[in-house]
């Protein structure tokens, strides 16, 4: 194994006991059920997700107060919010293929929304972006040491929310709010609609719309996590989990003695993490190509480099 | 104690915030002037308040190129450190004071406020406004490494002071460089932490990309240097955990 699942302490696959919980997460809810356990324990006193329009409606005082006019919110534009209950969790559940910028709430937390211990789940690069705001807090003043839980999400791409509305209603021919469920896997973007239909696309159609950001993004299973999970390498409905730092393995040893999660080897499962680890090399290589490529992108002229 | 960094700090136009945020370390300023710091001058939190020779030195405040003596003050502290540390928005950029018109009293005269990179070489920045007292503190225990550290020691404290080094490059900033700089260059990947750093708030997030309110922003540069996409020095940032510990153990 190679560096590009990044370093963990242990593996394995992995679904919520909750069977109500299950029914609004994503894959095998570890992100719901983490968040719910560790605020019932006092671990977190809150957590920042992704909600959306109908979450914003229902808690208003959850959400980031920005000059947002919630009303004209649309169907799967992620809000980012803060969360204190499992009802909220729940209304949150569930993944959201557009830009969610979490990170953005980070330090709103522990200000007017008054967190101690905050728990916050995103992408990759939001992860890194907590690590960032822990080791050079340039703006992120009294944040590091309240960073209790950062749950990580694999992530291939991401999307702007112009993208996806012209995936699902230009190519999947569907209207935004008939929508239940997206998901990409078994390479497809899949949408299904609340009243039963499926539409498929390849994700030759998908690649132009993703966002730029995501090609130059050298990680795909939230190395920087104290916990991270996706759908890859687990079978349907159940998920990936890596557990990563100390904090990660205390509430995971923690929730697991607690019996919130039933598990399976990694090694038992199909197709394991085995495609993980292709899927990364995968996203790697192809983002480290396109860095090169910025090196000389003009004539005599490169492009930035983040990364040094 | 002979193993001491030795360390002044400098203040000029500046309003004290950066002074306070140091402060806000606590019990952790006092471990650090107890066990690794040798404050050998500061106007506000030592006896002594005239430039002296030391290891590294902390600059608050824009230069105003019509006061003699902080032009004096700026080139001293140069002269005698050996590292000079722009600490917060107006040393780095000119921050606020970069709209002065002058016309206060008592020295209405004093109308020309420039970032301290204008008249020295500046060797790192903490950029911000106020800049935060984690930051300052993690860059006082490198800076300590750096010094007195072991060989191993020193190369984390190079490695990971390395990226404020080069902010020092620029002398100016502005919400506009995430435009510029990040999205114009097709990195942004709309994290959210520009926002969450704007003191002021003229920064939102409108469909997962910042949005710049450019009448509010005073230019302290916090949103640039907190986005990942402004730096990240994957092999430093991947080793958070080890680093934090180490540093919260210095400071016990
Ligand atoms: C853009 C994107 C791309 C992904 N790509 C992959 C992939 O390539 N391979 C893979 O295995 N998994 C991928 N995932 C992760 C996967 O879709 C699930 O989110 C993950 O498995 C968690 O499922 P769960 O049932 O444990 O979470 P749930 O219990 O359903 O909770 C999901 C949590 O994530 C939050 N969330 C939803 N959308 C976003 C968002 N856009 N940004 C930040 N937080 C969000 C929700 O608010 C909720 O708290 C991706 C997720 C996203 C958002
Ligand atoms: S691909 Fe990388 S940059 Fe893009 S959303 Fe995912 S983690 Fe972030
Ligand atoms: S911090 Fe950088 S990458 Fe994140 S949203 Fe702001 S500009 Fe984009
Ligand atoms: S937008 Fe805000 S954080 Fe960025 S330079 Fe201006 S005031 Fe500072």
């Amino acid at each position: 194994m190679g560096a590009e699942l990044g370093n963990y302490k242990s593996c394995v696959s992995a679904r919520s006991t909750d069977k109500e919980l299950l029914k609004h997460a994503q894959d095998g809810g570890i992100v719901t059920q983490l968040f719910a356990f560790a605020l019932e324990e006092g671990i977190i006193d809150g957590a920042i997700v992704a909600a959306n329009k109908e979450f914003a409606a229902k808690y208003p005082s959850k959400c980031m107060q920005d000059s947002s006019n919630f009303d004209m919110i649309e169907p799967w534009r992620p809000i980012p919010a803060i969360v204190n209950t499992k009802a909220e969790l729940l209304a949150a559940a569930g993944t959201k293929y557009n830009i969610s910028p979490n990170v953005s709430l980070l330090k709103e937390a522990t200000r007017s929304f008054g967190l101690d211990k905050v728990g916050i789940v995103g992408t990759p690069c939001q992860m890194q972006a907590v690590r960032k705001a822990q080791l050079y807090p340039v703006g992120m003043r009294n944040v590091g040491a309240s960073i209790a839980l950062a749950v990580g999400i694999f992530c291939m791409e991401n999307f702007p929310y112009q993208s996806i509305l012209q995936l699902v209603e230009d190519h999947a021919a569907m209207k935004m709010e008939s929508v239940k469920k997206m998901e990409i896997g078994k390479g497809k973007f899949w949408v299904y609609g609340k009243r039963g239909q499926v539409v498929q696309l390849p994700l030759k159609i998908t690649h132009k719309y993703e966002q730029p950001g995501c090609h130059v993004c050298l990680d795909y299973v939230a190395n920087l996590a104290d916990v991270s999970t996706g759908s890859v390498g687990s079978p349907d409905g159940w998920s990936t989990v890596m557990v990563r730092s100390k904090i990660g393995d205390s509430v995971w040893g923690k929730a697991m003695a607690a019996g919130c999660f039933e598990t399976q080897p990694i090694e038992k499962v199909k197709p394991g993490l085995e495609l993980v680890t292709k899927l990364a090399n995968e996203k790697i290589t192809k983002n480290k190509k396109t860095l090169e490529g910025r090196a000389t992108f003009g004539v005599g002229k490169a492009l930035r480099n983040p990364y040094i | 104690m002979a193993d001491k960094i030795t360390v002044g700090y400098t203040h000029l136009s500046g309003c004290t915030g950066c002074t306070v945020a140091l402060a806000d370390n606590y019990a952790g300023l006092l471990t650090l002037l107890d066990k690794y710091v040798d404050l050998k001058y500061m106007p506000t939190l030592a006896d002594a308040r005239h430039i002296q020779q030391v290891d590294v030195s902390f600059v608050e405040g824009s230069v105003c190129i019509n006061d003699k003596l902080a032009v004096e003050e700026i080139k001293e502290t140069r002269e005698k450190s050996a590292i000079v540390v722009a600490l917060g928005g107006c040393a780095c950029y000119g921050n606020i004071t970069r709209f002065t018109r002058g016309g206060q009293q008592n020295q209405p005269q004093h109308e020309s406020y420039l970032p301290i990179g204008d008249l020295i070489k500046v060797d790192v920045y903490i950029p911000g406004c106020a800049p935060t007292p984690e930051l300052i503190r993690n860059v006082a225990v490198m800076a300590y490494l750096l010094l007195k550290g072991t060989k191993e020691q020193k190369d984390l404290a190079t490695a990971f002071l390395t990226p404020l080094m080069k902010l020092a490059a620029k002398n100016e900033a502005c919400g506009c460089d995430l435009i510029v700089d990040v999205i114009n260059q097709g990195l942004c990947m709309g994290c959210g932490s520009c926002a969450a750093s704007c003191p002021v708030r003229a920064i939102t997030m409108e469909y997962g990309k910042p949005n710049v309110e450019r009448d509010l922003c005073i230019k302290c540069g916090a949103c640039s240097a907190q986005c990942p996409r402004g730096f990240f020095n994957t092999d430093v940032i991947s080793q958070y955990e080890a680093i934090n510990e180490a540093i919260m153990a210095a400071l016990q």
